[in-house]
Order: structure tokens, then sequence, then C-alpha cells
């Protein structure tokens, strides 16, 4: 507090100093460094961008590295404990345990970056994957009527508890943990009530491929290059837009470096991917279950990034107050963030039946919607709102599925598991709240 | 100055010479307390009106109930002769009303050009446009003399006191507006900022924009004003053009109420405390 006080005083001895005329160009608050904050993207050259960069880092802007980080370490460790973790095999296997765990850390980035929470986002899910197996296995539905019943009436789910906590005011935090409840009785009353024991099984042949299946080889390196050439077209295009109506654009050498690493990262998921990991017959292949994670992401990122929607919710995240006055209305956003929520959860239930070949009463959606929330969390998503993306819950979904992957190889109990992913846990809050400190918050 | 010729002509006020706002018993309570009793107040385009009064004096209250942050307890409001409801910031905001407030109102996790274009974002193919929306802001600041930021793409939570004041300026200002209302626009800012907002906000009214500035400094209101209305304990004690009134006048209604000059300052005050 002290440091604080101290801190503020200074800045108005700063400013007292503009008073004197002709020197408000020289404004220079000493303790608020301007020249930090320019984006590294906004630089002129290479140098630049890494000094710049450097700068965002010391200052708390660290982005994704720390998680990134944090994941190479985590894989290099496992690695070292057990060579069967880099085989192919395994990290195909990681990849799809993964999935769910992005697709629901994706589920929780819409309502944390308004600053609520989603506590029923795991059994959402389970009944999601129930309504899905219903439609398919009892009633004998083409596989994408029972995939729309089920997300749309998670989507549903999502949106009524969207509308409880903007018509009464409620904290989402409640009403989410209402429906955790209530959500798994609904589970409960579907499965058993399906009479086939407390499990219901996946048989059509799409959805039990949605998790299971593999793209053909050729096909994961068309999709691939096609996915590299977009973003690399996208990227260039709007730089050079950019430079067109003179503003400043990233230097040509950074975003070609971005493009390559993306295209690097490409190569070595297909290369691995394609790598017969089969015992007795060959299994081979992207599993479709990256594309869809992939593609869900970019439909995301876009709808987050690029829109007035996503704008809106970074808005009230932050200041609801300045985002009404500003006409933005609050309720209408958030009941649609909420939505999203649950569409999102309702993918990742069915991915999740999927991958089992069946759903059952015994889903614990409990411990899913703790992964949820602590994958978007380790990959940087802030529980205060504001802030958060939909690649955050990709790295931090990664960094559950590799401790969870890898503690099962090493034969460590899931005592282990859940120890390991709580430290992990408070690890990613640290770092991210010791860097902060360094971070200028202007006044 | 360019800023606000950014804006597409504004038209002069409607209704035959009327002003373009005209609050007629505007009251607003919050519970027991009294926060306005009965303003009357006409606002006509193309003049700068100064609101003036002490602390807690009912200013804030009074350009809140015309933005649309809260509906009025009483009275009417009246746009261009026309009797309207002002209960959201979005009503406030289809009727031309651009308002800087005082707390800026500004989201430190989004970006100066962000800030700028907050509910009004520049599309194309549905997506935000943010190369069009840059340059609009640069070119706002530019004009606005804002040179010590560096980057438009600057979070507003890392900038500076009068840098951020600056941001809350040029929003206001930018928008094709009929009425802008600031509220202390000038209070972080120094010397020469404070003169080149000043400038603008005579512009703005030179234009045929209709203005509201709420300042506790009155040098600068006496420098820009076209028109001075007093509260005074949430009532609105005085109001004409600026020319009827000298500093000594306007510091004692302000402080008391009432002045020497007119004796019969308004209904009785006594039912009145804030």
């Amino acid at each position: 507090m002290a440091l604080d006080e101290e801190r503020g005083s200074a800045d108005e001895a700063g400013r007292r100093q503009t008073d004197i005329p002709g020197m408000v160009s020289a404004e220079v608050d000493s303790d608020t460094p301007v020249d930090l904050d320019v984006p590294p993207e906004l630089t002129g050259s290479l140098g630049e961008y890494a000094r710049s960069l450097g700068k965002k880092i010391r200052s708390g802007e660290s982005g994704v590295l720390p998680v990134l980080g944090g994941l190479i370490l985590l894989v290099i460790v496992f690695q070292v404990q057990d060579s069967v973790f880099l085989s192919s095999g395994n990290l195909v296997n990681l990849l799809v345990q993964g999935s769910v765990f992005v697709l629901l850390g994706m589920a929780e980035i819409w309502v944390l970056v308004l600053g609520e929470i989603d506590l029923s986002v795991g059994f959402v899910a389970g009944v999601g994957a129930t309504i899905t197996a219903i439609l398919s296995t009892t009633h004998g539905l083409p596989w994408w009527v029972a995939i729309l019943g089920g997300v749309a009436t998670t989507a549903a789910v999502g949106a009524l508890w969207g509308a409880l906590v903007v018509i009464f005011r409620l904290p989402s935090f409640v009403v989410t943990l209402a429906g955790l409840l209530g959500m798994e009785g609904v589970l409960l009353y579907l499965v058993n009530g399906n009479g086939t024991g407390g499990t219901i099984r996946i048989t059509d042949p799409v959805l039990n491929d949605l998790a299971n299946g593999n793209m053909s080889t050729t096909a994961g390196w068309i999709v691939m290059i096609a996915s590299v050439a977009l973003v690399g077209a996208v990227t260039f295009l709007r730089d050079r837009h950019r430079r067109i109506n003179g503003l400043v654009a990233p230097p040509i050498a950074v975003s070609v470096l971005k493009v390559v690493a993306m295209a690097a990262a490409g190569v070595g998921l297909v290369l691995v991917c394609n790598t017969n990991r089969g015992a007795l017959i060959p299994v081979q292949g992207v599993p479709y279950v990256v594309l869809i994670v992939v593609g869900i992401m970019a439909v995301w990122t876009l709808l987050l990034g690029r829109t007035r929607f996503g704008r809106y919710l970074y808005a009230i995240g932050n200041n609801a107050e300045a985002a009404r006055r500003a006409g933005i209305s609050l309720g209408w956003n958030k009941l649609w963030a909420f939505t999203l929520t649950g569409l999102t959860a309702g993918i990742a239930g069915v991915v999740y039946a999927s991958r089992l070949g069946s759903i059952s009463s015994n889903i614990d959606g409990g411990t899913l919607v703790l992964y949820a929330v602590a994958s978007a969390v380790i990959g940087g998503a802030s529980l205060f709102g504001g802030r958060g993306k939909m690649v955050y819950a990709l790295l931090g979904g990664l960094v559950i599925a590799t401790i969870y992957n890898g503690m099962g190889l090493l034969g460590l109990a899931a005592a282990y598991q859940y120890m390991v992913t709580a430290l992990v846990l408070l690890a990613a809050v640290t770092i991210d709240s010791l860097a902060r400190r360094g971070r200028t918050t202007g006044d | 100055m360019s800023v606000v010729a950014e804006g597409r002509a504004t038209g002069g006020s409607g209704g035959a010479g009327g002003p373009l706002l005209a609050l007629r018993g505007i009251s607003k309570h919050f519970g027991a307390v009294r926060a306005l009793n009965h303003v009357d107040l006409d606002v006509p385009a193309g003049q700068v009106t100064a609101l003036v009064g002490d602390n807690g004096a009912g200013k804030s209250v009074l350009i809140k109930t015309v933005s649309g942050i809260w509906p009025p307890t009483g009275g009417e409001i009246r746009w261009d002769g026309n009797r309207v409801d002002i209960g959201t910031p979005k009503a406030a905001d289809h009727l031309g009303i651009a308002t800087m407030y005082q707390d800026l109102a500004l989201c430190d996790n989004l970006d100066i050009v962000q800030n700028m274009f907050l509910g009004h974002e520049a599309l194309s193919h549905r997506l935000l446009d943010e190369t069009r929306m840059e340059i609009t802001a640069k070119q706002t600041l530019a004009d606005l003399s804002v040179t010590t930021v560096q980057s438009v793409r600057q979070l507003v939570g890392s900038l500076s006191g009068g840098q951020r004041q600056s941001v809350a300026v040029a929003r206001a200002v930018m928008r094709d507006a009929r009425l802008v209302i600031m509220d202390e626009p000038t209070a972080a800012l120094g010397v020469t900022q404070t003169a080149l907002v000043l400038e603008l906000i005579k512009t703005l009214g030179a234009r045929g924009i209709a203005v509201i500035v709420i300042s506790h400094n009155l040098n600068d209101v006496f420098e820009v004003a076209d028109r001075l209305a007093v509260l005074y304990l949430g009532r609105l004690v005085s109001s004409g053009p600026v020319a009827e009134y000298d500093r000594q006048r306007t510091v004692e209604l302000i402080t008391t109420g009432r002045s020497a000059d007119d004796p019969p300052a308004g209904p009785a005050t006594t039912d009145t405390e804030a």
C-alpha cells in the first residue's frame, strides 16, 4: 500500500509539472513508461519488435509464453521419465484426451471474459452427450440429427442460466452451481430412464469416428497446408492493407516467422499423426477430433476477437457501467455468451461420449468443470473478467492433458494427478499475478 | 477543426429556433435524497451552455439524466420541441447525445481505438474494420494535439490521467452528435491541452452543435460559455446568456443560491437540504 501511495504522489508531481506552459509535449510521467506499451506487432523492424516484446514480457504482458514454456518443460520431464511419452501413439492419444478439456475450456472462456463463471459445463456436456446417444442409438436417428438435438439442448440450457443471471441479477456462481446439481439429476434421469443399465452405447459409426476415426494421410496434409495457407494469406493481406492506409504493420520478417512457425507445427502434427501407430493393423492419420477442435477454435476466435459481440464481452467484463453508457446491451450480450458456453459444452460432451463409445451415469462432471476452468486459467484467462482468448483454453487444456497422460504412463495414481494439476494451476495464477505486479496500470 | 468536420452536417436546432433540448420540471430523487428539484433548462443548438454549481449541487446528476443513465423521477425532456423519454444510454445515443463522463467510463483492458469506438464500431463484412477505426482515431487525437500517446493501440489501462481524459474527450467529439455533454473535460489536462479542448468546445458550438460543459474553473467557463446555468442544492437558481453574469455574481449564486443583484432567486429553498 505504501508503495502505491508513493507512486500516486509521484504521478501527481509528474502532472503538475505539465502545468508549466510549453512543457506539455514533454509530459513524461517517470513511472508510467509509455514506450513500454507500444504493442510489439506495431513496431517497425525485427530488432525493435524483439526489444518491444522483451519489454512487454518484463512488464507483465507475457501472453502465452509462460504456459508454452511450462508445456515444453512438462513434455521434457515426462519424456525423460518414460520414453514412450513422445511416441506417435501416445501423442495422438494425448491430443484426443485433451480435446475434451480444450473444448470445455473454450466453453468457459465465453463467460470468464464477462467476469462470470459456469460451474455446470461438465454435466451439461454429459446431458448433451446423453441426448445425442439416445437420439442416435435408442431412436435410430441420423448422426447429425442426434448431434443437433444434443447441442441445441445444451445451448438452451446455457441460455437458461444466462436468462436467470440477467433477469433476476443472480450471481452466475450460484445459478450454475444449482445447474451442476440439477444437470447431474437430469443426466441420471435420462440415462437410467433409457433402460440400458446406466450406460448408453454409441453405435453410429460416424459418431464413434468423431474421436476415434482418422483422416487419410493425404487428407491430413491437404487440410493442414490449406489451413496454413489461409492464415498466411490473411496475415499478409491484413498487414498490406494496414501499410496501404498508412498504419504501422508488423515487420514482414515477424509475419514470415509466425507463419513459418505455424507451418512447422502443422507439419510436425501431421507427421506424428501419419506415422503408423497400430500394433497389428496399421493405424495412421490425423484424428477428426483435432480438426473439430481447431475448426471450433477458429470460428470462436473470429467471433470473440473480430466482431462487435466479442468486443462488447471484453468491455462488459472490464467495466460493465462504461459498456452500458456506451449503449451496449448488457443483458443480450450476457445471454448470448452463456448460450455459447452451453453450445460449446454440448460439443465437448459429444466428443467425450464418442471417445468412450458410450455415455454413462458415472461421468464425473464435477471434475470436468474444474478442469475446464483450470484449462482457461492456466492458459491465461482472468477469473475477474476482461481477459481471455480461445487459444488460452487450447494451451491450458494441453497442459492438463499432458499431466493426465504423462502421470498415467508413469503408473501414478489419480491422487498424484490431482495434486500435480493443483500445483500447476497455482503456479499459473501465481506467475500471472507476479508478472502483473510489474505491469503499469496507469492511475 | 477537422475533428468536428468529420461529422456529417448536424443541422440547426429543429422547431423554428426553439432550444434543441428543453428540460421542464426535471426531478431526480434517490430515496429520500432530492438530487434534482424541478429543473427547467433550455439548451439551444450552436451554443455552449456552462453548468456550474458547488459540489453536490446536482450537475452530474443532471447530465446523467439527460444521457439516459437513469430516468428522471419527474418532469419532461423535450428534444426539438417533442417530448422524449431518455431512459437508456442507447436512447440518448439515438437522439445524437454524446457524453464525456467525469469518471471517463473507459475500459482499461481495451486499447485507445477500441475505447473511442466502443458501441459505434466500424464494420466491414460484419467484422470489425480495425483499419478504418484506427485511421479515424489517430486523426481525431492528432487534431486534439494528443502527442504524448505513443500508439493508439496502447491499452487505456496503461495511460496517465491526462491521456485518459484526452481519450474520453476525443471519443465524445468524434461522434456525429447534435448535443455534446462534457463533465469536467479539462480537470486532468495541462495548460496547452486545456486551451485546445476549450478551443474545440467553441468550435463545436460554432458548427451548430449544442454543448453542455460542467466545470469548476470559472476562467474556463467565461472563456467558452454562451450561456450559464447555476445549480444550487438540486435547483436551477439562475440561467441565461453569459453576458448577464460577472464573476462576482456567479460566485454568489454558486455558494449561496442567490445574488444581491436579483433578490427573488426562485422558489423557497427550505425544503431542499441535499
